[in-house]
């Protein structure tokens, strides 16, 4: 059934201390709305359960992006298009700009932003692989003031998150140590532009020494949430990258995955697939450090 | 909480316009009933085949998924406003030309996006051109000469803005 917009009411208090006080006042009362993406559609459709919703749309304070010498911050409310328009962004987060490119189609990208894609905690966040796999922090805040929590840790099951009711996304701040890492990302959709992934997996890794010093692997749609692949981390820390080593990494993604079946894959399709996307990149890894 | 509205004022097609409506009534909704601009078509209304497509400050997007209380103070720009005095843009005249709209529902959302992806890359590859289209379905699947009609317009585009200076788009 339609949406009927006289049954939501909408405000936009035009500040981000404006909306904290109203967020305080009545938590858990107001919906923040961003570029209205997702919640447009929900209502579009007639489920759209918010009946206040609060605009953080033109507010300044939470549409930036500060790029420094260590750390690269990207507020809340920035855009896909702002962030691929970012030559920080393309030249040192290079899988955070591929996974912007591919949300979504422009129209998408010119409203969606950073923030929504992560608050929205879909477990096939096209931004959320690129993030974990980057170290990033996330900084929330509310009128009790600002925390900040590692983006590992913000999503808690489906489609929650560690913020509290009067709490708001405030920016992700990104580390900007990973030059020197090989870096990985791939989505696996139906077709290239507006498809929601199946499955999509990125990955940071240093070979030194013939031997894996440092790795970080995270996937979409293989849990609940966006998540890190910690098992499959440990079976490669450490080691030198052969086909053992790679059957052994493959195993523990197989393990640890759990995957659903539902109308765009399957929980089988989802885990092999991960794990030869694992195998891909081990195999640049491999290549890369060969050649050092 | 029914009844609420509120008061939009933003300029479309170079217009100032005071709306008064729900504040989550879509942007479509507001151009089609309320201004009359039947030009921008209800597709999905979920932001995937982009035939409601239109310019906001600039940018593409699509109108369906925007509520209107976030176009206050907005610059629009419909498929109503391509064409200048009764003459067309050329990228109508070359989706005419080439062949470029069959049933005409994906049209004007396809020309928006079209005249985004010019007013940002006056010379787009074919790779560029699908990118930027990428969001706009062709139920005829017309796309082969939808992407030749953008190719063509960006050519004459160029010979005339060589030609002609001043013209305003």
């Amino acid at each position: 059934m339609r949406g009927n917009a006289e049954a939501h009411e909408m405000i936009a208090p035009g500040t981000l201390p404006a909306v904290l006080e109203l967020l305080a006042a009545a938590p858990g009362e107001w919906t923040p709305i961003a570029g209205g993406t997702e919640l447009m559609v929900a209502h579009a459709a007639g489920k759209l359960g918010a009946r206040r919703l609060v605009s953080l749309w033109g507010i300044r304070e939470l549409r930036f992006i500060d790029a420094g010498a260590d750390t690269i911050s990207i507020g809340a409310a920035a855009t896909f298009r702002d962030l691929r328009a970012h030559t920080g962004i393309s030249s040192q987060l290079p899988l955070l700009a591929k996974a912007a490119s591919w949300i979504g189609s422009i129209a998408n990208q010119s409203r969606a932003t950073l923030g929504g894609n992560l608050v929205n905690g879909s477990p096939a966040a096209d931004s959320s692989p690129a993030l974990l796999v980057y170290d990033a922090e996330v900084e929330v805040v509310s009128v009790r003031g600002r925390r900040r929590i590692p983006y590992s840790e913000f999503h808690t099951g489906y489609k929650r998150n560690a913020m509290a009711a009067d709490e708001l996304l405030f920016a992700v701040h990104i580390p900007l140590r990973f030059a020197r890492h090989r870096q990985y990302l791939r989505k696996v959709g139906t077709r290239r532009a507006m498809a929601i992934s199946k499955v999509a997996l990125a990955a940071t890794a240093l070979a030194e020494n013939g031997a894996i010093g440092e790795v970080r692997v995270a996937a979409a749609s293989l849990a609940p949430f966006p998540a890190r692949l910690y098992q499959t981390e440990s079976a490669l820390l450490g080691n030198a990258i052969d086909a053992l080593v790679i059957d052994e990494a493959r195993k523990a993604l197989l393990a640890e995955a759990q995957p659903i079946d539902d109308i765009r894959s399957t929980a089988e399709y989802r885990k092999r697939v991960a794990a030869n996307l694992l195998e891909e990149f081990l195999i640049e890894l491999r290549r890369e450090a060969a050649q050092h | 909480m029914s009844g609420c509205t509120a008061t939009i004022r933003f300029t479309v097609n170079g217009d100032q316009h005071t709306v008064h409506a729900p504040p989550m009534k879509r942007l479509l909704d507001v151009l089609r009933e309320d201004l009359h601009l039947t030009g921008a078509k209800e597709g999905c209304g979920e932001g995937e085949c982009g035939s409601c497509s239109v310019r906001v400050n600039g940018e593409l997007v699509n109108s369906c998924l925007v509520p209107v209380l976030q176009a206050q103070g907005a610059t629009i720009q419909t498929v109503e406003g391509l064409a200048v005095d009764g003459r067309l843009h050329p990228l109508q005249q070359a989706f005419l030309n080439c062949g470029g709209a069959q049933c005409g529902i994906c049209t004007p959302g396809m020309l928006m996006a079209a005249a985004q992806l010019l007013s940002i890359n006056a010379h787009p590859t074919l790779g560029q051109i699908r990118e930027g289209l990428a969001g706009n379905l062709c139920r005829c699947t017309g796309f082969t000469r939808i992407f030749a009609s953008v190719m063509a317009a960006a050519v004459e585009g160029e010979t005339e803005s060589a030609g002609r200076a001043t013209h305003a788009r």
